[in-house]
C-alpha cells in the first residue's frame, strides 16, 4: 500500500499575538508625526520644486502666507493671498506681520521668519508687492516654501 | 458542594488589533508630513526714499539675469532656453578672479542681478533662484570640503559652535550677493 503523505503535527497557525504590538509602534510613529492642519487652505497650491532645499531652522517663528487662485469660484479667478484663515489685501501684509510678531517672545521678534507657499502659475508681480510690504514691515526673513525635485 | 469553576480573568486581546489598526487609519490619513523645506532669503532693508544708497559697482561684477512675462531668459545679455545652464555660468562668473575681462574680478566683488517682469511666472522666477542659490552653495561646499547636501543643513543649523565656524570660514570674502530688483513692466 502506498504511504501517504503524513500529516504534520506542527501548527500551521502564525502566532498572532505580537500583531498589536507592531500596530501600534506604527500607531505612535504617525500620532507622533501628525501636524493636524489648523487652517483650511482656500487657495490651489501647486507648489513648484527646487533641489537646493534648506529646512526651517525653528518652526514656531514661522507665519505662512498662501498665495494662488481661490478654490471657490465666488471669489473669482485672480490669485489672492491667505493668511491664517482669511483673505488679505496686499496692503494688510503690514498689520498681520505685526500681529504675527506680537505672538513671539520681545527677544524673537525681529527673527519672524515668513514662509511663502505659492502656486506655480502665479504672476511675479503679486510677489513682488508682498515682498515690498515684508521689507516695509521688517520682516526679513523668507522661504519660498517648495518640494523636493527629483527630476533633476 | 460543587462549586462552579472560576472564570479565567484575562480580557480578550484580539479586538485590541482591531482597535489598534483603526487608529492607525485615521492617523495615516490625517498625516501631511511637514513639508517645511524651501529656498531660503534674506530681504533687503525697506527702501529710503530720501537717501539712496550709491551703488559703484563695476559692470564685469554683475551677471545680469533677466525673465520677461512670456518666462524667457536673458542671462548676460544672450537669450537662455535651460535655466539649469544658469549654474555652471554664475561658478564660472563669481570664480574668475580677474582672467576674463567680461566676468568678475574676485568672489568678493561678484554680484548675480535677477530681475523679473510684472508677468513672469512664480515657477520660472523658483528655478532660476535655485540654479543661482545652487551654483553659491556648490562653491561654499567646496571651500569647506563638504558635500552641497552637507553644508545645507550646516547653514540650517548655525546653533552648533562647530557649523558656525565651518559656515563663517567658507563665507570669508566669499559673500552670496544676489541682488533681486523689484518686478517692473
Amino acid at each position: 500500500m502506498a504511504k501517504f503523505k503524513k500529516k504534520s503535527k506542527t501548527s500551521q497557525e502564525i502566532p498572532t499575538a505580537s500583531l498589536p504590538d507592531i500596530i501600534f509602534m506604527l500607531l505612535f510613529f504617525f500620532m507622533v508625526t501628525t501636524v493636524l492642519r489648523e487652517t483650511t487652505i482656500n487657495v490651489h497650491q501647486r507648489i513648484p520644486g527646487a533641489t537646493e532645499l534648506r529646512k526651517l531652522q525653528r518652526k514656531s517663528l514661522v507665519s505662512y502666507l498662501y498665495v494662488g487662485k481661490p478654490k471657490q469660484e465666488s471669489f473669482g479667478t485672480e490669485p489672492l493671498i491667505q493668511a491664517n484663515d482669511v483673505f488679505i489685501k496686499v496692503d494688510d501684509i503690514v498689520l498681520w506681520v505685526t500681529q504675527e510678531k506680537d505672538k513671539l517672545d520681545e527677544v524673537e521678534r525681529d527673527q519672524i521668519t515668513v514662509a511663502l507657499k505659492v502656486d506655480k502659475e502665479v504672476k511675479m508681480g503679486l510677489i513682488g508687492d508682498v515682498q515690498m510690504e515684508l521689507r516695509k514691515a521688517n520682516a526679513r526673513k523668507l522661504m519660498y516654501t517648495t518640494i523636493i525635485n527629483i527630476d533633476y | 458542594m460543587t462549586r462552579k469553576q472560576r472564570e479565567s480573568p484575562t480580557i480578550n486581546g484580539a479586538p485590541m488589533a482591531d482597535i489598534a489598526f483603526l487608529l492607525l487609519i485615521f492617523f495615516l490619513v490625517t498625516t501631511t508630513i511637514a513639508t517645511d523645506k524651501g529656498l531660503s532669503m534674506l530681504l533687503p532693508p525697506k527702501p529710503d526714499p530720501e537717501n539712496k544708497p550709491e551703488i559703484n559697482i563695476h559692470e564685469r561684477n554683475i551677471f545680469k539675469v533677466l525673465i520677461n512675462s512670456a518666462d524667457r531668459l536673458l542671462v548676460e545679455d544672450e537669450p537662455l532656453e535651460d535655466p539649469r545652464l544658469i549654474r555652471q555660468m554664475v561658478k564660472d562668473h563669481v570664480l574668475n578672479y580677474g582672467v576674463n575681462p567680461n566676468l568678475a574680478d574676485s568672489p568678493g566683488d561678484a554680484v548675480v542681478s535677477f530681475k523679473a517682469a510684472r508677468g513672469t511666472s512664480y515657477e520660472i522666477y523658483i528655478a532660476v533662484l535655485n540654479e543661482v542659490q545652487g551654483a553659491y552653495y556648490d562653491m561654499y561646499a567646496d571651500r569647506a570640503g563638504v558635500t552641497n547636501e552637507k553644508w545645507r543643513k550646516i547653514a540650517s543649523d548655525l546653533g552648533d559652535p562647530e557649523n558656525k565656524r565651518i559656515y563663517l570660514a567658507a563665507r570669508k570674502d566669499f559673500p552670496m550677493q544676489i541682488s533681486i530688483a523689484e518686478p517692473s513692466n
